[in-house]
């Protein structure tokens, strides 16, 4: 059971970009020349850098990064596509070879040919394939489509075709790398399905994900990559959090959100001031919201609103003094207007932004919109990963 | 040793289906199809014979011109579309080979053997042909797959070559456009041998090119026995050793070369 399946010994991954277009003869007579005087005439990048870890048979095995960190380049080594520069990657069992779902697909070809063409990618010979079409096409509900060729299926056809030959590959290590980003909310659960399967039956998988909501549930133990180097390895738990404050960390050195403010109106109602109580939110159940609103010219009504947006742009909760059935109408020039928002503070650790508006009463008119107004940084005792993260109060009795 | 079959196996079922997904490819959407592998060929020889044989009265010295001239055509054609379809044949694949690890030489090999199956559909003509024209069949016949196979191994050697170089210099493919040209007037397909001025060793020279002693001997062996072989230009039978000689160096020198570097084509294509 503890056996090692991949050892991956100080790799070091470098790639050479050239300062100019090399790649034709002329160059490399120019920059043959050239390199009798200046002896460099390309930058290297250094990928990864000393890169070593082990994993064991039957494990699930996360490996976490942002964007640009080096976790594709270090998966391709893993797949053998990418030569180390230095270090030794050493496997036992086969491995797929593939590092993405439906490689080789053509889109020329129809769904059946691309069966028997991505099939054969995989390692599967066209008498496997015969004995297996059937459940391959069942599982991807495509009966009817296969004469169809590739270029007029839809990209969730595509991807679920796919999806239904890389699960026959049978090899004893597999290598995933963000399946889980394509996909309806259908096809993902099968993807879980999928997963869950794997972990039953013992497969070694290596799994390179953002969503750290999987990499929790199914890896038992994962690596952090940033900068090109392991910065940490532990229960998936801990690299997931690991990972979540590197983004909060981050966040707050920035100062900002990645989300630019934005403001616009004619200004007849305007806020003069938007804060936040307290300005870091715990597990202290509400946080407030005190705007200040001044009128510049007459309005019937003016309607104010908020609402709270994750860093992933995605609008949370919001409301609007109408909604709450508290109208100000009549405004007249001069009038301020104070409003205290007490809200429930359901927010899961992170950052969010804060967007302010105010309308007339049919929000046919803006007055003003002003999108990242306050940042919200919420910071809670408790871990989990899921995006809310109501107090939940429990009570037990236990009766024997 | 069981790895090592396992590898062969997943070569040969990838081979399979690569030359499968180019024949299907090659002529999808083209009103004649599989029958433009005949076509194209027999039309360029029509053209060669009209302007040779009827026009310039080009004289061969041999019986069969026809044949002869139709034989070093589809031999040549063999090597242009081996060698010419190769260049871009790693780089075209560019997506495939950095999301999948797989034996690079199998997209070559395809490109090859699917050539290979053009040239015997080829040959069937060329059999109708000596039908048509009264050749008669002698034993060298059974020359024939040696002579191909020496075919097969020059031109694949080349491709491996020509492949591994483009992934580094763009430039490969207009240098061999006008080496192909150079080559095609260099050999002696269109053109008798004798034609070549005797001195100055110019027949021995154009005939240590293993294209040349390939054409030449195939015609030698399936056309007429007049026709000059690169024995008869050296007035020794050893010498046929050294194309053979050339193409094998080649093969070796091309072979490595490819192996050395198709590890890395996933990262410099």
């Amino acid at each position: 059971m503890d056996e090692v399946a991949i050892k991956v010994e100080g790799v070091y991954k470098d790639f050479r970009l050239p300062h100019e277009q090399a790649g034709s003869i002329k160059n490399v007579f120019t920059h043959a020349l050239r390199s009798i005087r200046k002896k460099r005439v390309y930058d290297t990048q250094h990928a990864l850098i000393d890169i070593s870890f082990e994993i064991k048979k039957g494990e699930f095995f996360g490996i976490v990064g942002r964007n640009g960190s080096g976790k594709s380049t270090l998966l391709k080594i893993l797949a053998g596509i990418y030569q180390p520069n230095k270090g030794n990657v050493s496997v036992d069992g086969r491995l797929v070879p593939f590092i993405e779902l439906g490689v080789g697909f053509n889109a020329e070809l129809t769904g059946r040919e691309n069966v028997y063409l991505n099939g054969a990618l995989i390692g599967f010979s066209k008498d496997e394939i015969d004995a297996m079409y059937q459940e391959i096409v069942d599982f991807a509900e495509l009966e009817k489509f296969m004469d169809q060729k590739l270029k007029n299926y839809s990209s969730g056809m595509q991807v679920r075709l796919a999806f239904s030959l890389a699960i026959r590959a049978e090899t004893d290590i597999l290598l995933i790398d963000e399946v889980l980003a394509v996909g309806d909310a259908d096809f993902q659960k099968k993807c879980f399905t999928y997963f869950k399967n794997l972990k039953q039956r013992n497969k070694t998988v290596v799994f390179v994900s953002h969503d750290m909501h999987a990499v929790e549930e199914y890896c038992d133990r994962a690596i952090l990559i940033e900068k090109n180097k392991i910065v940490v390895r532990g229960s998936s738990r801990e690299v997931a959090t690991a990972y979540t404050r590197m983004f909060l960390e981050q966040n707050n050195s920035n100062g900002q959100l990645k989300t630019k403010e934005k403001r616009w109106g004619n200004n007849a109602v305007k806020y003069e001031h938007i804060s936040v109580m307290p300005e870091k939110l715990d597990d202290s159940g509400h946080f407030k919201v005190l705007t200040v609103a001044k009128v510049n010219h007459d309005v019937e009504e003016a309607v104010f609103g908020f609402s709270v947006r994750g860093t992933d742009d995605k609008r949370l909760f919001g409301t609007n003094n109408k909604l709450r059935q508290k109208r100000q109408t009549n405004l007249k020039k001069g009038d301020q207007i104070n409003i205290e928002w007490r809200v429930p503070n359901i927010l899961n650790t992170g950052n969010y932004v804060l967007d302010v508006a105010i309308q007339n009463e049919d929000y046919t008119e803006v007055y003003d919109w002003w999108e990242g107004a306050s940042k919200l940084l919420v910071e809670r005792s408790e871990e989990n990963s899921y995006p809310v993260h109501p107090t939940i109060e429990v009570n037990i009795k236990k009766e024997s | 040793m069981r790895q090592l079959k396992e590898r062969y196996r997943y070569s040969i079922i990838l081979l399979k289906q690569l030359v499968k997904t180019d024949f299907k490819l090659r002529y999808q959407n083209s009103f004649l199809g599989y029958l433009w592998s005949l076509l194209r060929p027999l039309a360029l020889f029509v053209i060669m014979y009209v302007v040779f044989v009827r026009f310039l009265k080009v004289n061969y010295h041999v019986p069969h011109s026809a044949v002869y001239l139709l034989v070093g055509l589809v031999m040549w054609n063999y090597f242009g579309e081996v060698t010419s379809g190769s260049i871009g044949a790693i780089v075209g694949r560019g997506d495939l080979l950095r999301k999948l690890n797989f034996p690079k030489y199998t997209i070559v090999l395809a490109g090859s053997v699917s050539a290979l199956i053009n040239l015997a559909i080829n040959l069937v003509v060329v059999g109708i042909f000596m039908v048509v024209q009264h050749v008669g069949i002698e034993m060298h016949i059974l020359y024939v797959p040696l002579l191909i196979l020496e075919l097969f191994v020059f031109a694949i050697a080349l491709a491996f070559f020509l492949s591994a170089l483009f992934v580094k210099f763009r430039d490969v493919n207009y240098i061999w456009e006008v080496i192909m040209q150079a080559a095609f007037y260099a050999t002696p397909i269109f053109y008798p041998l004798l034609a070549v001025p005797s001195g100055h060793h110019l027949r021995q020279i154009v005939m240590l090119n293993p294209l040349a002693q390939i054409i030449q001997d195939m015609r030698y062996c399936i056309v007429t026995n007049k026709t000059p072989t690169i024995a008869y230009a050296y007035n020794a039978g050893w010498v046929r050793a050294i194309p053979i000689a050339i193409t094998i160096l080649l093969a070796v020198i091309a072979g490595s070369y490819f192996r050395k570097r198709s590890k890395y084509f996933a990262e410099e294509i």
